[in-house]
């Protein structure tokens, strides 16, 4: 009686464990067909030469001067953009997470209004008002700011206005979420220990926001690394990132391997990024609550 | 206590007067329409345990953050020990306060927390971890001072912020229902030991809470706050024998109203004069008789010098310690009165149904207006 009904229990708890897996098997075989595979496949096409034999010929023209100045670039232009995102954001986070949770919700809509729309509408958005007759030059000259018309598209300045317009709200969305979550009770106990704001801020919040603001600025740098659509068509060919040589390679000389090379260094370059953030700071920080 | 054993609280010494710590004068405190703090003095005497009770939105922790500095009063005035306070920003105030969910900084251990205060006072470091070590010691914790926050219980939160807020030796100290996230067998075990460790120390200690039991247990005296005002501030004691509000008498203790009349420092029930320890203070609107279970006798014999209410015996009720009687008064309400599980008086417990005369003394016989 026993022995068959202990069956019976163990068959219903296997049952269940299938039932819970099931419904992610379709997402497992996504991931595995669209990104685990291509990844795989391009990680040995890197490793291929044009004769079809094995060798580390793509990596070793990455050492060229070319690629990298174009890496050190990247860098360059990721650190400004995610640089200037942290001083716009924070604010704007820091700003909302005070107001009342309706109006805080509410401001946060117009920070993710423009999220929603496409980053090619966006860039080109960008394009209107900085050429050199668009809406910010007209509005400088006439209030007499200036006196020729500044070149402020189609170069590096153009393409930090722009990355940094698109990605700021990867920083505010993390950051505020983690500001919101902090008690005003710990704000308030500091006081209450003797902290004048600025001591509170700099003891307290900074510490408790923390989380929130690595996991903003790993988002923004990361995408930063790998963006294209942006630098390409604000940059006018002057500023060259990363991902523009993986697309010259594959679409103006069909060099796959090349690219692939490209894509894997790019691949481990942001994966050590991501290890050292979370070694500097303590792994459950950097994702974990506030 | 029981209703055999006559009580004078008229003559109950109160703690000895010395010099006021804090003189709050005239608070007010609008929100919209809504007033949290209506016209409010106090004085809060030094080393004094005073408790602040009150249902929710009568104002007592809006007066509480008032004197933290955390909330801004439309006008009045904080004296602490001669010095005005109401513009004085919370940091520059030298108030400790423990807050009801401890507030205890996540990303700092106990030791980190309790030290907090004294690194903004810009202490020397072997005085400070000398003061941190002390602090912990005076609530037994010692041995957690490596610890983070999120190690530690429910109990030792609580003390651990009561050392951050002791540890400063501030002016005051200010409690927000400290106690109301644990369960009930700690509660009970803190109040007592916050108690003890309040007459050691000495330092003046503001505790706001809802819990009448608590306040009963802790404090000096209680201030009653009502609709943003103090309804009465008395010892406990005087508090719950000498109530001067049916408010204050309801939310006190349990207690049966039954309407009087009231003339010339008298009053009669039911038309039948009653026998009163002191003239009555008439006010505005009907006044009450209250009844506590407890103060109410069954008058077997003649019962000269009493004030005798007959009624009939509605139901007994056994609760262990003490039986219940449910009396119907001739008016139609009813009335609980609370005797003693004692063998023989259970056994000369009435049967349902039949009629009884209560005995109550002059002294219990408690008469109070609706005002407040």
């Amino acid at each position: 009686m026993t022995a068959v009904n202990t069956l019976e229990l163990s068959r219903d708890t296997r049952r269940e464990r299938v039932r819970l897996l099931l419904p992610s098997g379709p997402g497992f075989a996504v991931v595995l067909l669209l990104l685990i595979l291509p990844v795989g496949w391009l990680f040995l096409l890197s490793l291929v030469d044009g004769a079809g034999h094995l060798s580390l010929v793509n990596y070793e023209r990455l050492l060229q001067p070319l690629y990298i100045r174009t890496f050190i670039s990247t860098l360059e232009i990721s650190a400004i953009v995610t640089g200037a995102c942290v001083l716009l954001g924070f604010p704007v986070a820091y700003l909302l997470s005070q107001l009342p949770p309706w109006l805080g919700s509410l401001g946060m809509i117009f920070v993710l209004i423009p999220f929603w729309t496409s980053v090619l509408v966006r860039t080109y958005a960008w394009l209107v008002l900085l050429q050199r007759r668009g809406l910010v030059n007209n509005l400088l000259l006439q209030i007499g700011l200036i006196t020729e018309p500044l070149q402020l598209v189609y170069n590096m300045t153009g393409t930090i206005i722009g990355m940094t317009h698109v990605l700021l709200p990867f920083l505010i969305l993390p950051l505020y979420s983690s500001m919101r979550a902090i008690n005003g009770d710990y704000m308030r106990a500091a006081a209450n220990c003797g902290a004048g704001p600025t001591k509170a801020f700099w003891g307290i919040f900074m510490p408790l926001c923390t989380p929130g603001l690595t996991s903003g600025v790993i988002l923004v740098f990361v995408l930063c690394m790998g963006f294209y659509v942006t630098p390409s068509l604000l940059g006018g060919g002057k500023v060259s990132m990363w991902s523009m040589q993986i697309e010259s390679n594959i679409a103006l000389y069909s060099n796959w391997g090349a690219a692939s090379a490209l894509g894997v260094l790019l691949l481990v370059v942001t994966l050590l990024l991501l290890w050292g953030v979370r070694r500097l700071l303590g792994a459950d920080r950097v994702y974990g609550d506030a | 206590m029981t209703t055999t054993i006559t009580m004078t609280p008229a003559s109950i010494s109160e703690t000895a007067v010395t010099r006021p710590k804090l003189l709050i004068r005239n608070l007010h405190k609008h929100y919209g329409s809504y007033r949290a703090l209506d016209d409010v003095s106090l004085d809060v005497r030094d080393g004094e345990f005073l408790a602040l009770l009150g249902p929710s939105g009568s104002g007592k922790t809006t007066l509480l953050m008032t004197l933290a500095g955390f909330t801004r009063p439309d006008s009045g005035s904080i004296l602490m020990d001669g010095q005005e306070l109401v513009r004085t920003p919370p940091h520059r105030r030298n108030i400790g306060m423990v807050f009801q969910n401890y507030a205890l900084f996540p990303h700092m251990t106990v030791g980190q927390n309790v030290a907090y205060p004294l690194k903004l006072r810009k202490m020397a470091r072997p005085e400070i971890s000398r003061l941190v070590a002390a602090a912990l010691h005076m609530v037994q914790l010692g041995h957690v001072e490596e610890r983070r926050i999120d190690a530690l219980s429910g109990g030792q939160r609580q003390r651990v912020a009561l050392a951050r807020a002791m540890v400063f030796e501030p002016g005051m100290l200010l409690m927000d229902e400290p106690l109301s996230a644990l369960d009930k067998k700690l509660r009970e075990h803190m109040q007592i030991e916050l108690r003890a460790l309040h007459r050691r120390l000495g330092v003046t200690t503001i505790y706001v809470t809802h819990d009448q039991r608590e306040a009963l247990t802790m404090a000096d005296r209680i201030a009653v706050i009502n609709h943003g005002k103090v309804a009465q501030l008395d010892t406990p004691r005087m508090l719950y024998e000498r109530p001067r509000s049916k408010f204050v008498a309801d939310f006190i203790g349990e207690s049966s109203f039954l309407p009087v009349d009231v003339s010339d420092g008298g009053a009669s029930l039911y038309g039948v004069p009653l026998h009163l320890a002191e003239p009555v203070r008439a006010g505005h609107g009907p006044h009450f008789l209250v009844l506590r279970p407890e103060k109410v006798d069954l008058a077997a014999g003649p019962a000269a010098g009493l004030n005798v209410i007959e009624g009939a015996l509605l139901d007994v009720v056994y609760q262990g310690d003490s039986v219940i009687l449910q009396v119907r008064l001739p008016d139609g309400s009813t009335l609980a009165v609370r005797q003693p599980a004692r063998q023989d008086l259970l056994a000369a417990t009435p049967e349902p149904g039949q009629a009884l005369r209560l005995a109550l003394h002059p002294e219990d016989t408690v008469i109070v207006g609706d005002a407040a």
